[in-house]
């Protein structure tokens, strides 16, 4: 695989891009409104143009890329349909609904509405819905049909600088999915800072980039994601994640892309 | 431990086994009724998994809990004390409110979904202006709240008033104030994605169905005087 085509990715964590697959234009007139200083800043690139019209841009739902029955038998098709267009669609319409409602979110990439919306720790109503459609977008490409496994090269090498040997990371990542109280998602993640990888658990919506991290993998504990296939138990689903779907080519990537922002060390220059 | 279980006694009904040096364990309680019995509001299955796996696992890991936190109290462990709260209120938490929840549910034939009588039904109309308008805010709040949690109908102690309040996760209703639960209704994932998967607002809709109002009112009878 060619290192370099990893940097192509649309989905990299810390991508500018917005997701938006497709999206609809609406030109409207709406009368000039009192802004939180939270946006206003943002809002003054576009005053010029809002004052006369907005063109609103709406998010489509992302398809996964695979077909919905090729990660079974260890998610099954019933699962991934009403999980993606069931719960990831309700989240990508709840927030085409709040874009259609408010020009104040108009404007950012999908990471920035996220991070915006995060409010440092007190997150606005349409939080939710953003990060939930963030999350989801990446669930659905940490994984892929014959996936699970080792991860290869870059990707071992780190994990075991960072967590001494893989199996170390692996009984992290499950013991950490299984102490989560309640929804939430696991994450293996960089850390900017640290330059390290680290497993991180969050609550309901929150994903890591609201602090900074750079999420490589995640994994969806909100009981919707496994219910159907595995009922309560969560350990079995936990293991078919990590032994059968996780992408690590996609980890591969994410990593790659992430070395452009965190230097994890000296570079190996090949000898001629 | 050997000593331990020696003196250990099943107390009937309570479902709490009384120990050695007073340190109690928790065991499942009995449903009263059949796991079939609330169809087709909630199905068998559901309630065979939320009462045998759900609601056992939180006893199970709350038995534990509380035994390492008799240890930690022995050995003047502060910090191990602190560091075991936030696990004793999830799964205490949940044993409690699954325990209110299962009393909270009757078959139909048993007056399950039959409206409140005496002193709770005049509350409700005084409180929220009628029973229907209770039932669209708790079923709105319900299906509003974000990731697991309950919603709960209950009585303040100190303004004698009847509040609708949501906790998230496992947090029983005496987190947000002086307050006794009546009725709690489990939004978790679980309490109902197999027979309603995505659409929570029908479950919603559909719980009001096996709801005993009966039990709400003696409880809110007891408090209330």
């Amino acid at each position: 695989m060619g290192c370099f085509s990893y940097y192509l990715f649309p989905s990299s964590p810390t991508c500018q891009v917005p997701v938006t697959g497709s999206f609809a234009c609406q030109f409207k007139t709406t009368p000039y409104k009192q802004l939180p200083t939270l946006f206003k800043q943002k809002r003054k690139q576009f005053n010029g143009f809002q004052r006369a019209s907005r063109v609103v841009s709406y998010y489509a739902l992302k398809t996964p890329p695979y077909k919905l029955d090729s990660l079974e038998p260890y998610m099954s098709k019933r699962t991934v349909e009403v999980h993606w267009k069931g719960h990831h669609g309700a989240y990508v319409e709840g927030l085409n609904k709040a874009l259609a409602k408010s020009d104040i979110l108009y404007g950012y990439t999908l990471d920035d509405l996220v991070k915006v919306t995060y409010n440092n720790g007190n997150p606005s109503p349409d939080f939710n819905n953003a990060a939930q459609v963030w999350n989801h977008d990446f669930f659905w490409e940490s994984m892929q049909p014959g996936g699970g496994d080792m991860p290869e090269l870059g990707m071992l090498e780190q994990i075991e600088k960072d967590f001494g040997s893989f199996t170390n990371f692996r009984d992290k990542f499950a013991e950490t999915a299984l102490t989560l109280f309640g929804s939430g998602w696991v994450w293996l993640v960089l850390k900017r800072e640290e330059r390290r990888l680290e497993v991180v658990k969050t609550q309901n919506a929150v994903t890591p980039i609201v602090w900074g991290d750079i999420p490589i993998i995640n994994l969806d504990m909100w009981e919707h994601a496994y219910y159907l296939d595995y009922k309560n138990d969560k350990e079995n689903y936990v293991n078919a994640f990590m032994d059968h779907l996780v992408s690590w080519n996609m980890a591969m990537a994410r990593l790659a892309h992430a070395e452009a922002f965190v230097n994890l060390g000296e570079p190996k220059i090949p000898i001629a | 431990m050997a000593l331990r279980s020696l003196v250990s006694r099943k107390t009937l009904g309570l479902g709490l086994k009384l120990q050695f040096r007073g340190l109690q364990t928790f065991s499942l309680p009995d449903l009263p009724y059949d796991y079939g019995a609330l169809e087709p509001a909630i199905s068998g299955e559901i309630m065979q998994l939320h009462h045998q796996k759900h609601h056992q696992t939180y006893i199970t890991n709350y038995n534990k809990n509380i035994e390492q936190l008799h240890h930690a109290i022995e050995k003047g462990d502060s910090s191990a004390v602190v560091k075991l709260q936030s696990a004793i209120k999830f799964n205490g938490g949940g044993h409690v409110n699954h325990s209110i929840f299962w009393k909270n549910l009757t078959p139909v034939q048993e007056g399950g979904g039959e409206p409140p009588h005496g002193n709770l039904g005049w509350a409700i109309d005084e409180d929220f202006g009628s029973l229907d308008t209770l039932i669209k805010k708790m079923s709105t709040e319900g299906a509003a709240l974000q990731g697991s949690g309950w919603v709960w109908l209950g009585l303040d102690k100190e303004s004698k008033k009847l509040v609708v309040e949501t906790t998230a996760n496992q947090d029983p209703l005496v987190t947000k104030g002086p307050l006794v639960p009546l009725l709690g209704i489990d939004v978790w994932e679980h309490a109902y994605y197999l027979q309603y998967k995505n659409v929570r607002p029908d479950y919603l809709k559909n719980i009001w169905k096996v709801m005993n109002w009966k039990y709400a009112g003696e409880v809110y009878d007891k408090e209330h005087s």
